[in-house]
């Protein structure tokens, strides 16, 4: 009841109406509950004919990294995965503290 | 940095190598810990992503997961089911519903047999087909029952307000939406089921915010971690919760910071303030009478309010569940399915006894798929 599935956004309709894409299922969602505004290829979170929130990307590419780096960090078993070298230009990627409101 | 792609959102979330990663990860931490921890995972959908994707077997032993009451079909109560099916059955009404709500028992069969049994009752995938029904059926009364968290109300809400704006009127609406919180204290103040860190809901967060969480933090000295629904977004999150033990914090944090944010998402919860309101005290499945822990209609839509309009003939007495069901005890997070005598014989999700085996969020269901 509480899932929410990633969509990608392909065209604004008219009524607040968005056509998204969900792995290959197309469908129409109304905006009504956007919180901000968003544009075609944007990517959305998606309940029960709604669109609820945007996803932020590059909150999403970020812990995609530190996804990849532990995994590569494990496949090389000598290598001890210290979660303080998982960094990037922003600083630690595991342990960030709380966001920034409004950043 | 690459572009993202929608296939990266869902599988690089799913990566066996990056769950096998922090599981070592995690079990380094683990041993530093000064007491087991037992995290409740408040919603059934990360119930479902733990049972699914075995993470209790690839954690250390002195983690245990305790499942929540986070799966908004399993707490209804059976008085409030009956309530749908007795308004599916009057004349000239068609009822429509979300999902599961159509397979659940109530004192005397489900939506289902009413429907077999010639109720007009419509299983919706989304809120605003309610519309179409309305606008196709004007001479009929069509009672939207809205279920489930803070993650469907809105929809609800958006919902009325699409109705009123095109003039639709002859959609009645039966709220039975709950709030998470409300059954996080409840469970805290009662001190039975031990839980010393939560795994905060996804998609309910998105809505109403991290900030949602600070009093358990503040009041009960539990740390919370906001969490993504994926199985790598739960062990991240169990990781995060491990250092906040061992780091001697108490905090509310975000994992799934790619959805969530401190305040949630504010169009969502005024269109919610404008139609609804708390209501004093709801009955929850299994945890009993909980103090403002459910919306109803405001009172400008009374005219509106399946509850008001057809309050006659809906009893509100309180109804047991089947004297072997144990969800009751489930919902609370004092036992398991598997300490269940029926699991997986008399009760199965094609001929359910209690609720907590039909929903894809009950940890019966859950149970029964992944872990027999
Ligand atoms: S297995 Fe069935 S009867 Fe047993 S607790 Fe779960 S829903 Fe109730």
């Amino acid at each position: 009841m509480c899932l929410a599935i990633p969509s990608k956004i392909l065209k604004i309709k008219e009524n607040n109406i968005a056509e998204v894409d969900t792995l290959g299922v197309k469908r129409e969602v109304s905006l009504d509950l956007m919180p901000e505004p968003v544009k075609e290829g944007d990517y959305v979170l998606i309940h029960v004919g709604y669109a609820m929130g945007k996803i932020d990307e590059k909150e999403a590419l970020e812990s995609i990294e530190v996804y990849k780096m532990l995994a590569e960090a494990a496949a090389n078993e000598e290598y001890e995965i210290d979660p303080e070298k998982l960094v990037n230009e922003d600083g630690p990627l595991l342990y960030k503290p709380p966001r920034e409101e409004n950043e | 940095m690459s572009k993202l792609t929608l296939k990266d959102l869902y599988f690089k979330f799913r990566d066996p190598k990056a769950m096998k990663a922090l599981a070592s990860l995690i079990e380094k931490e683990a041993l530093k810990l000064k007491e087991p921890l037992r995290v409740m995972e408040i919603c059934g959908g990360h119930t479902h992503t733990i049972m699914k994707y075995g993470l209790k077997q690839i954690l250390p032993k002195n983690i245990t997961f305790i499942h929540g009451p986070g799966c908004p079909v399993c707490v209804m109560p059976k008085e409030r089911i009956d309530h749908a099916i007795i308004l599916a059955k009057q004349k000239d009404v068609i009822l429509a519903t979300l999902g599961d709500m159509i397979r659940v028992p109530g004192s005397n069969g489900s939506l289902a047999k009413a429907r077999a049994e010639g109720a007009d009752v419509r299983a919706l995938h989304s809120a605003f087909d309610v519309l179409k029904i309305a606008q196709e059926n004007p001479n009929k009364k069509v009672v939207f029952f809205a279920i489930g968290f803070e993650t469907t109300t809105p929809m609800t809400a958006a919902l009325m307000e699409r109705a009123f704006k095109e003039g639709i009127r002859n959609i009645y609406y039966h709220i039975n939406h709950v709030l998470v919180p409300p059954p996080m204290r409840a469970i805290m103040d009662s001190g039975e089921a031990k839980i010393n860190a939560f795994i905060g809901p996804s998609h309910v967060s998105v809505i109403i915010g991290a900030k949602s969480y600070e009093f358990l933090t503040k009041d009960y000295n539990t740390p919370v971690v906001v969490a993504g629904f994926e199985p790598v977004d739960v062990m991240e999150s169990i990781l995060m919760l491990i250092r906040q033990k061992n780091e001697g914090r108490c905090e509310v944090e975000i994992q799934y910071k790619r959805a969530t944010t401190w305040e949630g998402n504010l169009v969502a919860q005024e269109m919610i303030k404008k139609y609804m309101e708390v209501r004093d005290t709801f009955r929850w499945r299994g945890l009993g009478d909980i103090p403002k822990s459910a919306l109803k209609l405001k009172e400008e839509y009374s005219e509106f309010d399946a509850e008001k309009i057809w309050k006659d003939i809906l009893p509100n007495d309180p109804i047991d569940d089947h004297k072997l069901c144990i969800c009751g005890e489930i919902l609370k997070g004092l036992k398991t399915p598997l300490d269940c005598k029926v699991f997986g014989k008399a009760c199965t999700p094609q001929n359910p006894l209690g609720s907590c085996m039909v929903s894809d969020e009950g940890a019966c269901n859950a149970y029964y798929r992944y872990a027999r």
